[in-house]
């Protein structure tokens, strides 16, 4: 294979106010001739600096180059004069941002958008340079290519705007694309449909890709090549099978076993403890040792090389050196722990639900003619003790579900009991405030939803003060709730802005714990976190669980997350639940369109699976145009509800009476 | 968007009323009457109060002078030899207008120049250099500065006229002065937007295609930044060609502003009431045109108001 791009120890800072961040710090890697080269890691680790200096795009007055080279063409692209690198950005080396939302121009059509670099580096002028925006257009699947081409940004869907984006980025047959986690912002289903076009258009122009991202399924999906970063340095580089089956850097191997495996059932996840390192002062010797409880001694005293594992894989631990101790990589250790000692299902009081929604409406007025059905006629119960989990895409009710469970919204219809008492009784402000107490919520983002002007101990307060507890008792409740959630008391006393994201979610939690609830929605609680912190929070999540014997209605879009955490799943589609079943049977026997086409978009951490795997592709078109009004939810197999018409449970009992022989 | 408009006119329909009714109301409040000169016999006062309809109620005034209203008419002065209010509006509109928009049109120019520059060379002597110019011209009020003109262009150097109205070189101290806080005021603001707009990813986006710095600013920045920077610009205009009042005193410009002030001592009700609702058609129009402005920069807009 031809080597395309090479980087030669790389090393960049960036000025802060704090002073110098040492963001990449000695990266090398080669690029070859189509393939796809995967660059994984955390927030911070140095991934997207790393590739932004690709094309010189970071910000030129807080960017230091300290060292290294960027070899493209016989050119350092380093160096080289402003004009060369112009020459070079869109023409021969492109860039897809993570978020379609904001790397369009809301001002300018997609058209003119698409074209502005075409009339930039081609001699195309006038009417062919329309007739290459229509054909790109088309190249990245958008349809009515000539009549949209002259629409804005906000006339498309998220989907499609990543589309726009990848067009512009082909739009003058570049060499080579990089994608900052093109899909992280869009729903499953769109972000397998953008996956594979990517990899399309790659085999069509032998492209090379190099593609940024944290979601290990997407890599396992998507690369030929891996980079872990860690700390601003590549830990390890090899194939992807190499990488998934046989990586040897603690860090890789952690982060591996954070991800839930659907084929090995653990009670805990597995969790990375702490935080990255600060790259005010990198940390000697290997980055990850502080956070590696089987680390070496030497991890803490020199920085390891990178050794050599195969012609293809070189990893940088102390571990491969010819002295060192033989350790059983993280990974295989949990599996065999976990088969020793493996929990029942644990079993519920079915016949007095916790928490009951009887077909709950819940519908937005956007004008005079226009209904928004967010959620539209839903019934499910949630056990005590239970964790329920509730999928679907953007847009589906979800979130909206919850919202009108802890009563912020006044139901258009329907009922619902919390722990035997209809919500829609509770009238006076007292009643009020004694459903608040039993329910609470944890929400996504945890850096917007703490009050940055109020400290830790004042945030966890508020409940407290809310719900009567004496000032005299808050100080030690205030300690012990820290404690619980697995932080010092010291915190107490600090600003969320000195916390981390997993520590702010933890924060979060203690805010909600705060009352003594019994029922705690989480809303997407882990979305906005790394995957190694994921797996804190989860774990957290499921401990107080059994402790407390708290309830869970867990929102999500992250499935396998989901199917790891919860004990029965809904799967909501427009403003429905269509599917409900304990969540090993929803997983292994989905039977609703919908819930298979979501089931085989994701991806998984797996690339010999993910190369087998065929995607099922949902018939929105076809479903929704079918007559549904005899639709109903029926309990299929036991346990297992599903959302069909007559017709479609006429078809499923026939091709199961014949498939299953008595 | 014709529907859109529509609307719009209606509820600057349903403001105008209020703002009449408010300051008819206010008005009537007031201490005093046209005819306070202590010279003038009691009969011959309630003789002139009969004449102009003002022993009347209060709420029959008010359906008397909006029926008049709707017809055109604003009414006479009491004060100025029973004169039309519209013609005296007429003339008198004429050098504040000038004055307005030339101080209007000077500011926004030079302070969104100033704005850009600012921004784009961010945290250097040339922002903060910009940024204390602002400061101060937000700060010092018009009259020092418009003194300051007089005394050094006017007198001292003996360039240009410091008073009265005959021409266009009588109007640059005075535009001058009135600009200044119109260009500290949109650089500001141009400064804060464009640093936001400069932020976004979109502009990293125009970035990675090669695209070269001036057509970044101009193609990508400049037009999202301008935006918000419309929002104000309508207030402004208003702000200023009403509140030149203390300029025109000043270089003895004979403005509706001083006329106005003047109206109010005099407690000349016809020519305060044509006055203020002359200053708030001014007012809602522009914010219409400023709307309809808005819908043709941001498509965002036009498409939400066209459906």
């Amino acid at each position: 294979m031809k080597k395309i791009l090479e980087v030669k120890n790389l090393s960049i800072s960036f000025n802060t106010q704090n002073g110098e961040v040492q963001a990449v710090r000695n990266v090398s890697f080669d690029l070859f001739e189509g393939e796809t080269l995967a660059i994984v890691g955390e927030s911070g680790s140095g991934k997207s600096v790393t590739s932004k200096s690709l094309l010189r795009l970071n910000p030129a007055e807080t960017t230091m180059l300290k060292n290294g080279q960027i070899l493209y063409n016989e050119k350092n692209i380093l160096t080289c004069r402003e004009q060369e690198i112009r020459a070079i950005r869109g023409a021969e080396i492109s860039m897809i941002f993570q978020d379609p939302m904001t790397a369009l121009n809301p001002t300018m059509t997609i058209g003119s958008q698409i074209a502005e670099s075409i009339k930039k580096h081609s001699t195309l002028r006038g009417n062919q340079i329309t007739e290459r925006v229509h054909e790109l257009l088309q190249l990245v699947g958008i349809k009515e290519a000539d009549k949209r081409y002259k629409q804005y940004p906000h006339q498309f869907s998220g989907g499609m705007r990543q589309r726009i984006v990848i067009a512009m980025a082909l739009a003058c047959e570049p060499r080579i694309i990089i994608a900052d986690e093109p899909t992280t912002a869009l729903d499953v289903s769109i972000q397998a449909q953008i996956l594979e076009l990517l990899k399309n258009i790659q085999k069509k122009m032998n492209l090379s890709i190099i593609f940024i991202t944290h979601d290990l399924g997407v890599v396992a999906k998507m690369a030929d090549r891996v980079a872990v970063m860690y700390a601003g340095k590549i830990i390890e580089i090899g194939l992807v099978d190499e990488i998934f089956y046989h990586c040897q850097h603690p860090y890789t191997q952690g982060l591996l076993a954070a991800m839930p495996n659907p084929d090995i059932e653990t009670n805990t996840l597995y969790a990375i403890p702490g935080t990255p390192p600060n790259l005010l002062q990198p940390p000697i010797g290997d980055a990850f040792a502080a956070r590696n409880n089987q680390a070496l001694k030497i991890d803490f005293l020199e920085e390891p090389p990178m050794f050599k594992v195969s012609d293809t894989h070189y990893a940088a631990t102390w571990l491969l050196h010819e002295q060192a101790p033989k350790m059983i990589p993280i990974h295989q250790q949990l599996a065999q722990a976990e088969r020793k000692e493996r929990e029942k299902a644990p079993v519920f009081d079915t016949t007095k639900p916790y928490l009951t929604l009887q077909g709950v409406k819940q519908h937005f007025k956007l004008d005079k003619n226009a209904i928004n059905k967010a959620v539209d006629g839903i019934t499910f119960d949630i056990y005590k003790g239970e964790i329920f989990g509730l999928v679907g895409e953007s847009g589906c009710g979800k979130s909206t579900t919850g919202r009108s469970i802890i009563g912020l919204n006044i139901l258009t219809d329907g009922d619902i009991h919390i722990d035997g008492r209809n919500i829609n009784e509770a009238k006076t402000k007292q009643e009020k405030l004694a459903f608040n107490r039993k329910v609470q919520m944890i929400f996504q983002d945890p850096y917007s939803s703490l009050n940055p002007r109020m400290k830790i101990a004042d945030i966890i307060a508020e409940g407290l003060a809310i719900h009567g507890v004496p000032k005299s008792e808050w100080r030690a409740k205030i300690y012990e709730l820290l404690n619980i959630v697995g932080l010092t008391k010291e915190y107490a006393n600090r600003y969320p802005h000195e916390l981390s994201g997993g520590q702010r979610q933890r924060i979060g939690i203690a805010r909600a714990l705060a009352v003594e609830p019994e029922l705690i929605i989480a809303d997407e609680p882990i979305s906005a976190l790394d995957v190694s912190i994921q797996a804190q929070i989860v774990n957290l999540l499921k401990k107080l669980q059994k402790e407390r014997e708290l309830t869970y209605l867990f929102i999500a879009h992250d499935l396998s997350m989901v199917k790891y955490i919860s004990n029965r799943i809904g799967v909501m589609y427009r403003g429905k639940i269509v599917e409900l079943a304990e969540s090993h049977e929803l997983y292994d026997h989905p039977i609703h369109p919908y819930t298979k086409a979501l089931l085989s978009a994701i991806p998984l951490p797996d690339p010999k699976l993910e190369r087998e795997r065929q995607r099922i592709i949902f018939n929105e078109a076809e479903y929704n145009a079918t007559n549904r009004e005899s639709e109903s939810f029926t309990e299929v197999r036991p346990g297992h509800f599903v959302m069909l018409t007559e017709e479609e449970l006429t078809q499923y009992d026939q091709v199961n009476s014949e498939s299953i022989p008595l | 968007m014709i529907r859109y408009i529509f609307t719009r006119i209606g509820y600057m329909i349903i403001t105008l009323f209020i703002i009449i009714l408010l300051s008819f109301l206010l008005m009537k409040a007031l201490p005093g009457s046209p005819f306070n000169d202590e010279r003038l016999p009691e009969t011959q006062k309630e003789l002139l109060y009969k004449k102009y309809g003002l022993d009347k109620p209060v709420p029959i005034q008010f359906g008397i002078y909006l029926t008049n209203l709707v017809q055109g008419d604003l009414g006479i002065s009491f004060v100025l030899d029973n004169r039309p209010v519209t013609k005296i509006i007429q003339e008198r509109i004429g050098a504040s207008a000038i004055l307005g928009f030339q101080a209007v049109t000077v500011g926004t120019l030079i302070g969104l120049l100033l704005g850009i520059v600012a921004a784009l060379r961010h945290n250097t002597v040339i922002d903060y250099g910009a940024t204390v110019l602002a400061v101060l011209g937000i700060s010092i009020p018009s009259f020092v500065f418009a003194g300051f003109l007089q005394y050094w262009v006017g007198v001292k150097l003996g360039w240009l006229p410091i008073a009265f109205w005959n021409g266009f070189e009588y109007s640059i101290l005075p535009t001058i002065a009135l600009a200044v806080g119109v260009v500290a005021t949109i650089a500001r603001f141009t400064r804060i937007e464009m640093l936001e707009v400069l932020n976004q990813e979109y502009i990293l986006t125009a970035r990675s295609k090669g695209l070269s710095n001036s057509v970044i600013i101009t193609k990508h920045g400049i037009r999202n930044a301008l935006i918000p920077i419309i929002t104000i610009i309508g207030p402004l205009t208003v702000n200023t060609i009403t509140g030149s009042l203390v300029i025109e005193k000043i270089f003895s410009i004979p403005g509706l502003g001083e006329q106005f002030v003047n109206s109010i001592i005099t407690n000349d009700y016809q020519l305060i009431m044509g006055t203020t609702i002359f200053y708030a058609v001014l007012f809602v129009s522009v914010i219409l045109v400023i709307d309809i402005l808005y819908g043709f920069i941001d498509p965002r807009i036009r498409v939400i108001g066209g459906e």
